[in-house]
């Protein structure tokens, strides 16, 4: 079998493996949704009125058409977090030491994980939008803009969860891997998630306008609700291509720190 | 002139080694596991490793399964390095570690298919594996039951059963019967045969001197991370002192004086006869019967039984092997 295809077999394989954990086990892809749904209460339905004072004329809608594009980002970064904790728990497991001994595309057994998240990444999304729509988001997003924030959503997943997949090959214990993956739950919030960046202090503003986060939710600002694109766009796309790759390196270096050869 | 008689070349005369293995040394930071130890292997052959606690066992097994690089020497497993050809020694290797590799929120059947797929089997010759190893190592009824719901026994026949999905060439097994009771025990070794039969190799290391002595063509014994005995069992019960004479008494006065007058001697289970720690030539025999004479006891029969490996086992390594002391009533 040529090496890409075999890549791809045992990808899916993986995949299958992870899918079966998932369903077996939906606490885990449940409480992925727990925390952005209590985010998005919280923030529309307790400060939503304060903060939406404060955004003034930026955005047209209420505050929820604000504050979704971030809350989605958050959502993938919890999800995000459950992939590290899983891989953390299984790279325990008597089964890893097998696939490590067998003839197969060694990454597989990371990238099938990662792509049990990635599709977890968009059902989960898909709640929050839901969610997002019962409480009152009205997206102006035209099916194609709609396609493009559903493919850029599938790329943050698959950078984040790269990522975490390190992180949970890189912590000793499950909660040594939570610790580390929280840092994607609370970088959002020196970011644009929440109020516009223009209006904070000028060293955190400089910080908050040039990390990865607020390019992305920017990005998807501008697809669903219709604020301006600029570079966003690009920049996210681009900063998501660079977390994915470091994140796979990152991972596969990790994993095969054990091992003498990568092959 | 043609020669039409062709010579035998080396490799026909001798049988081909599956695991060649020279002065492999590997240290956990200034604790060292191996210490240049040599290994040799032949094709379709049972070798036990045995050797006491931390002597190097699971360090030799991970190394040749590439799971670890060592540190100095070279390893190869049918001719493929183990460092330079990692995807060639997989392909030919099954490992069954010590802990159980089973994929537990799995069923059986599911952690079967899951190794056919990774084997890229056709659909129908995965199917047909699948059903013979489940039936072969009695699964088969529980074989739609996640494993979470599976006896430690179960778990390590489905450990086995997927080790042997991609019929490997050589299956590594580390100490597979640890933990296992005696029918567990009985199907594993039924099993080993039977692969043995089928031209497969296999390197087991155990705790068990008995199962070395009944299940290995081949024992090597290794202690502080080097081989100190290689052989057949015979050989290494041959090159060890010891051994055992046993006396059976019919009556108990008998036996109680006998007690006393050999100090050290173990009773047997049954409290019906002694075991004295005698080499058994005549003239040890002779010595202990004449011993016997003198005071009258009544001995009614007398077996000598040779060394064993538990005896090859103390005098290379200086110290008993425990859980086969623990394990000696059941052999006996």
């Amino acid at each position: 079998m040529t090496s890409p295809s075999l890549a791809l077999a045992d990808t899916t394989t993986m995949l299958r493996r992870d899918v079966r954990h998932a369903v077996r086990f939906p606490m885990v892809t449940i409480s992925g949704l727990l925390v952005p749904v209590l985010f998005l209460l919280l923030f529309d339905g307790v400060f939503g009125h304060a903060l939406r004072a404060g955004l003034g004329s930026a955005v047209s809608g209420g505050y929820i058409d604000y504050v979704l594009p971030g809350i989605l980002v958050m959502t993938a970064a919890s999800v995000a977090e459950s992939t590290a904790l899983g891989v953390n728990a299984d790279m325990g497991e008597g089964i890893i030491a097998r696939f490590r001994t067998m003839a197969i595309w060694r990454p597989s057994v990371l990238a099938g994980p990662v792509t049990g998240s990635v599709v977890r990444t968009l059902i989960t999304g898909a709640a929050v939008c839901l969610f997002g729509l019962v409480l009152g988001f009205s997206p102006n997003a035209d099916a194609l803009d709609w396609l493009a924030a559903i493919g850029l959503y599938a790329l943050l997943g698959m950078a984040l969860s790269w990522l975490t997949v390190a992180f949970g090959l890189l912590a000793k214990t499950p909660a040594g891997a939570n610790s580390l993956s929280l840092i994607l739950l609370v970088l959002p919030f020196v970011s644009s998630a929440f109020a516009p960046t223009a209006t904070m202090p000028a060293g955190v503003r400089a910080f908050a306008e040039y990390q990865p986060f607020s390019s992305i939710i920017d990005t998807f600002r501008s697809l669903l609700i219709g604020t301006p694109m600029g570079h966003h766009g690009l920049v996210a796309v681009a900063w998501c291509a660079g977390i994915a790759l470091v994140g796979f390196v990152w991972a596969v270096k990790l994993y095969n720190r054990d091992s003498p050869v990568v092959a | 002139m043609q020669n039409h008689i062709r010579q035998p070349t080396p490799r026909e005369r001798v049988p081909r080694l599956a695991i060649d293995a020279v002065g492999l040394s590997k240290a956990f930071g200034n604790q060292a596991a191996l210490t240049g130890l040599d290994l040799a292997v032949p094709e379709a052959s049972v070798t036990a490793l045995i050797g006491p606690n931390g002597s190097g066992k699971t360090t030799t097994v991970r190394i040749l399964a590439t799971l670890m690089a060592p540190d100095a020497g070279r390893a190869t497993v049918f001719g493929h390095d183990v460092v330079a050809e990692p995807e060639a020694v997989r392909a030919a290797i099954g490992v069954t570690g010590q802990f159980s590799a089973v994929d537990k929120i799995l069923t059986g059947r599911e952690n079967l298919a899951l190794m056919a797929r990774l084997h890229h089997m056709p659909r129908a010759v995965a199917k047909e594996r699948i059903a013979r190893n489940l039936e072969r190592f009695e699964l088969a009824e529980a074989a739609d039951r996640p494993v979470t719901t599976y006896s430690g026994g179960m778990r390590r026949r489905l450990d086995l059963a997927m080790t042997l999905m991609g019929e490997p060439r050589i299956v590594f097994l580390d100490e597979p019967t640890t933990g296992l009771d005696p029918r567990g025990r009985q199907v594993l070794w039924r099993i080993v045969r039977d692969l043995v039969a089928d031209g497969v190799t296999i390197l087991l290391t155990t705790q068990y001197l008995e199962e070395a002595d009944r299940l290995a063509d081949r024992v090597a014994l290794i202690d502080r991370g080097a081989l100190v005995a290689e052989g057949t069992p015979s050989e290494l019960k041959k090159r060890a002192p010891g051994g055992r004479i046993r006396l059976h008494f019919a009556e108990d006065d008998a036996l109680a004086a006998a007690v006393l007058e050999f100090n050290g001697a173990k009773l047997s289970e049954d409290g019906l006869s002694l075991e004295l720690a005698r080499d058994g030539s005549v003239a040890g025999i002779r010595q202990v019967l004449d011993r016997l004479e003198r005071l009258g006891i009544n001995v009614e029969s007398l077996s000598a039984q040779p060394p064993d490996l538990d005896d090859v086992f103390f005098s290379l390594t200086g110290s008993r092997h425990e859980p086969s002391t623990a394990s000696s009533s059941e052999v006996a």
